[in-house]
């Protein structure tokens, strides 16, 4: 099986290192789709409908065909005419500006048939509230899920805890709008997407216009930002390639910052319903949980419960909830950091009633043993041992405290193939059909290239972003890393195998007898038989070096765990939560770039905090659309938000690259949450924790 | 797009013939951070917008007994001028608290006066609303939280300035410019309640503009601070806002000025308040009591109870960080 070079034998991996690609970035040179612009490109709109529920009985677009400069109409655009969320593509335009194209909107006269909606979870659950889809019910059949005798463990536990939580509605709110410039060329199509996977676009789009994978061609050099709402072709992608076709001439159609928030994707929201039971001696016994979702439109709005712990009896009865809003997507740990929030706070809950400290109680539960150490180290970084031990005791008005929550992941790396070009003159191109979402994959790629071939990063060429590159998965799932860098590693491993091949035909001897040093090859026991890189590339004479790769087992591993500690200061005459600090300690197998990996981390926690205080998707009762589609009332965190962050990267090489993107957003909101009471002697049930909710609760809690 | 005509005027002079006396058929752009937004998202659709930036005598601070602002003087002016830092210091603190560095680099003192309400059913074209001269406040049924405790009805926006209720609070007039000429109007009479005015917030006529706004002197013994509460540092508008100043005699209140923001659809002033500190020590006694006055006679709307606590407390803040000084 392959394996890795310990670290001391490497150079570069598990290094800092800046990434290759951030002068482009901080200069403008860095072309995202936004930036795409070719010779008579036109511009796309989407009419999105006004309605969460309706059918379409008419679209008259001819005065649309005669506003000077549109240049292709489509009516065709939704598939079924059934309308079940405000936002919904009804009608599509491209034209020779944005401002025609945007005016043309105005001038499509749709005939609706306007019917009864349910926006939200709490009017989608009530009795008699209007279908979202007319032949089901709301409710979808239960997900039921369990070990262990549940009855039993009950029976077993001293004390038992029941407690409700709820987590709201998160949007993905990517920088850059989720949106595809597209051009034909005779009958192949290519399209640039904003996208976190330019296979599985070229697939998607292909089956959808029904065309030849071959004749679809990818590209997304630069991102700004997916969090798992790009996974997939979207059906802007698709109109623009019609609208294109259409008109002849390339159209580029970016979503409006109100389309991206209703139609590409959120986290669900939650309602959870939990009991634990425990003994005196700090042992989980039970663990039932009944939970209800929205995914609105869509499945999967599931709560991941339990989560962190291994409960020996347990149940979980989850329900989706369907609501007239857009569906949810795949965001950063799907179901985790809703199930984290209720689960570290029960875990804190029924600590606290058998008289354990939280610390001791998770040590207790925990068995996975790097989160076992994990735990201490964390505890010992923020000053556990000195915090407040009872509840709500500081005085005057702002009061501190200290929690905590633990955070856990799955998968790990896949097949992905990748190709390595060296020309005669050392240059060296690597290609993978991988794409950098922004967490530096460009740049792991040259650095491990590099690292094996014993060159500098800047003599590797790191090419992806492209569906001509030979395939990878999307970025999801934390899974690029693991699938990416054995590919890499496993393409830069047969080159070097070739190279030596050819160096031992050059000096007459056998291959057995090269031996690397570095960015140079030997004769074992001939010292005067040596070639530098560039002497050694030039034997190739004119024809490069070509070689295909492939993901190979042993090179990364799957199973991450984490755990991270929060100090907040209460205002409690304002409600405000000041997040003061966050000890992230991460576990990530072998470090590819320490830079990068802590920049992830930083992220994950900052998402996490703007998760757990700030954002909320809010629908309008009386229109059903989101009312805070934009960034003034949707509040995401800002620079002042952002509290020191201390991240500890828990390595273990040994186990191989593991993915780190998504495991470090998972516990924030709950560690905070736990701070929170630790703070006040107040429970906090419902995110995000904003100053209405603080007040109610600590006036609720004065007058118990 | 809406397409308008776009004039540079150089002089006061040539205004009156531009300006339309039809509300929204002709604007003026200042620092365009408002403007701008309404353009965009369609709430207004001028047939003519007038840049008045050209416009001589409009910039700057003149200092003199008392304080003159140019409309055009930009946020970042007034937060800056170390003598409003130190005279003036609930104006500059007010100042320092709008939105970001860039808005307050472009925004100007007139235009915050000026600007319209951030009510979320407002901003939003699909919302016929009150305001819009629809038929319904859908805040009254809808989502209210950051919405009006006071002087609400039949529309409940809150007025959206921080300057306001400090200006208000300094006692400041405004020199209003139109066809007849210069007049003055105190701050205090500028702001319109929605019962009085529906679809604006204040008595500016569709062809009148600001020119300056005067601050008197404060007299000796005077001391004031500005608080605000906002849901992000980062960039927020109020939920609430306290202007308070207190010109002091020996350890006595000689008189008080608590104006509230973010609470009502006018920078509302909390006489009730004044009245409890009116020739009063400054104990914490009578800081209570001023503070529970201030929140008096709200009235909360579904999901905003919250704001009269976070009132009262922040009144309650102020004055005590008034009477440390």
């Amino acid at each position: 099986m392959a394996k890795w070079k310990s670290l001391d034998q490497m150079s570069i991996l598990s290094r800092h290192y800046p990434r290759l690609d951030a002068p482009d970035k901080v200069t403008g040179q860095a072309k995202y789709v936004y930036d795409q612009s070719p010779k008579g490109m036109l511009f796309g709109t989407i009419l999105s409908s006004p309605h969460p529920a309706a059918k379409i009985v008419k679209i008259d677009d001819s005065k649309v065909r005669k506003l000077p400069g549109v240049k292709a109409v489509l009516t065709d655009v939704h598939p079924t005419g059934t309308i079940r969320y405000v936002g919904e593509e009804i009608a599509a335009v491209a034209a020779t500006t944005y401002e025609i194209a945007e005016d043309a909107l105005d001038l499509f006269q749709v005939e609706y048939e306007v019917l009864p909606f349910a926006a939200d979870l709490n009017t989608a659950m009530k009795d008699g509230a209007p279908r979202v889809f007319s032949d089901r019910s709301n409710f979808r059949d239960p997900r039921v899920r369990g070990e262990g005798d549940i009855e039993a463990g009950f029976t077993e536990a001293d004390e038992i805890i029941e407690s409700e939580f709820r987590t709201q509605v998160q949007t993905h709110s990517c920088l850059e709008p989720h949106g595809s410039m597209a051009m034909w060329e005779g009958d192949e199509l290519i399209v640039w997407d904003s996208t976190q996977a330019v296979h599985g676009v070229r697939e998607g789009l292909a089956k959808f216009l029904e065309m030849p994978v071959n004749k679809v061609r990818v590209i997304c050099e630069h991102m700004g930002g997916g969090f798992g709402s790009k996974l997939q072709a979207g059906r802007y992608s698709a109109i623009a390639a019609q609208l294109a076709k259409q008109a002849n001439a390339p159209v580029k159609l970016m979503l409006t910052r109100k389309q991206d928030f209703m139609t590409v994707g959120n986290r669900p929201n939650s309602i959870a319903k939990i009991k634990i039971g425990a003994k005196k001696d700090g042992r989980v016994t039970a663990f039932s949980a009944v939970s209800h979702g929205t995914a609105g439109i869509g499945t999967n709005a599931r709560t991941r419960l339990p989560i962190v712990y291994d409960i020996p009896n347990w149940k979980h009865e989850h329900y989706d909830v369907f609501t007239n809003a857009g569906p949810a997507r795949a965001f950063r740990a799907p179901g985790c950091p809703q199930g984290c929030f209720a689960m570290e706070q029960v875990m804190d809950e029924i600590a606290e009633k058998i008289g354990m400290n939280p610390l001791e109680f998770r040590l207790k539960n925990d068995t996975n043993q790097t989160r076992q150490k994990e735990w201490k180290i964390g505890a010992d970084k923020i000053g556990w041992n000195s915090r407040n031990t009872k509840p709500g005791s500081d005085s005057g008005p702002v009061k501190r405290g200290l929690g905590m929550g633990g955070s856990i992941w799955w998968p790990g790396g896949r097949g992905t193939q990748a190709s390595m070009r060296i020309y005669p003159d050392g240059g060296v191109e690597v290609r993978c059909g991988t794409q950098d979402i922004g967490t530096g994959t460009r740049t792991i790629v040259a650095a491990i290239a590099a690292e094996e071939l014993g060159l500098q990063i800047h003599q590797i060429k790191p090419m992806v972003g492209d569906s001509d590159y030979p395939r990878s998965g999307g970025s999801g799932g934390s899974t690029t890393a693991p699938s990416v860098a054995p590919a890499i590693k496993n393409t830069a491993e047969k080159a070097k195998t070739k190279l030596g091949e050819l160096a031992a035909q050059h000096f007459g001897v056998e291959p057995a007898q090269i031996k690397w040093q570095k960015d140079s090859l030997s004769v074992v026991g001939m010292q005067n038989k040596k070639l530098k890189w560039k002497e050694l590339c030039s034997l190739l004479e004119t024809e490069p070096l070509e070689l295909n790769g492939e993901w190979v087992e042993g090179l990364s591993s799957a199973g991450v765990a984490g755990c991270q500690f929060a100090e907040v200061a209460v205002d409690t005459e304002t409600g405000r939560i000041n997040v003061e600090k966050v000890v992230a300690v991460a576990d990530c197998g072998l470090i590819l770039n320490r830079l990068t990996t802590e920049s992830q981390v930083n992220g994950a926690v900052i998402q996490g905090i703007s998760y757990a205080l700030y954002e909320n998707r809010l629908m309008d009762p009386i229109t059903g659309g989101q009312l805070n589609a934009d960034f003034e009332n949707y509040k995401i965190v800002g620079s002042m938000e952002v509290p020191e962050i201390e991240v500890i990267l828990y390595d273990e090489p040994e186990r191989g690259v593991i993915g780190i993107g998504e495991p470090p957003t998972i516990p924030t909101a709950a560690a905070i949450a736990n701070a929170f009471y630790n703070a006040t002697g107040v429970r906090l049930h419902e995110l995000p924790m904003t100053p209405d909710k603080v007040l109610i609760a600590l006036a609720a809690g004065k007058e118990d | 797009m809406v397409k308008f005509e776009y004039l540079n005027p150089k002089s006061l002079k040539e205004l009156p013939d531009l300006l339309s006396k039809k509300q929204d058929e002709s604007i003026v752009l200042a620092g365009g951070t408002d403007l701008l937004d309404l353009l965009k998202e369609r709430l207004i659709e001028p047939k003519r917008v007038i840049n008045i930036k050209n416009i001589k005598d409009l910039h700057g601070i003149k200092n003199g007994s008392g304080l003159e602002l140019g409309a055009l003087t930009t946020i970042t002016e007034i937060a800056a001028d170390p003598r409003i830092q130190k005279k003036y210091s609930v104006l500059a603190q007010a100042a320092e608290s709008i939105g970001t560095p860039q808005l307050r680099n472009m925004g100007t003192i007139g235009g915050n006066l000026c600007q319209r309400p951030r009510c979320w059913y407002y901003r939003g074209r699909q919302y016929p609303c009150l305001k819009k001269g629809g038929a319904k406040c859908y805040a009254a049924e809808g989502w209210n939280q950051y919405h009006a405790i006071f002087g609400g009805g039949p529309s409940y926006i809150v007025h959206p300035s921080d300057a306001a209720p400090a200006l208000q609070a300094l006692g400041a007039s405004l020199k209003v410019f139109g066809p007849s000429g210069s007049d003055e109007i105190p701050l205090e009479e500028f702001f319109e309640l929605p019962i009085d005015n529906l679809r604006g917030e204040n008595v500016l006529q569709a062809n009148e503009i600001i020119t300056h706004i005067s601050i008197p002197e404060p007299a000796a013994g005077t001391r004031s601070t500005f608080l605000k509460f906002r849901e992000k540092q980062s960039m927020d508008f109020a939920i609430s806002s306290v202007a308070a100043i207190l010109q002091m005699q020996g350890n006595r209140v000689k008189s008080a000025d608590i104006v509230l923001g973010g609470v009502a659809p006018i920078p509302w002033r909390a006489k009730d308040a004044e009245a409890e500190l009116q020739g009063k020590a400054l104990s914490s006694e009578t800081i209570e009591k001023a503070a529970t006055a201030a929140v008096a006679g709200a009235t909360p709307m579904s999901h905003n109870s919250y704001k009269i606590q976070l009132t009262q407390n922040l009144v309650r803040r102020a004055l005590q960080h008034l009477a440390k000084a």
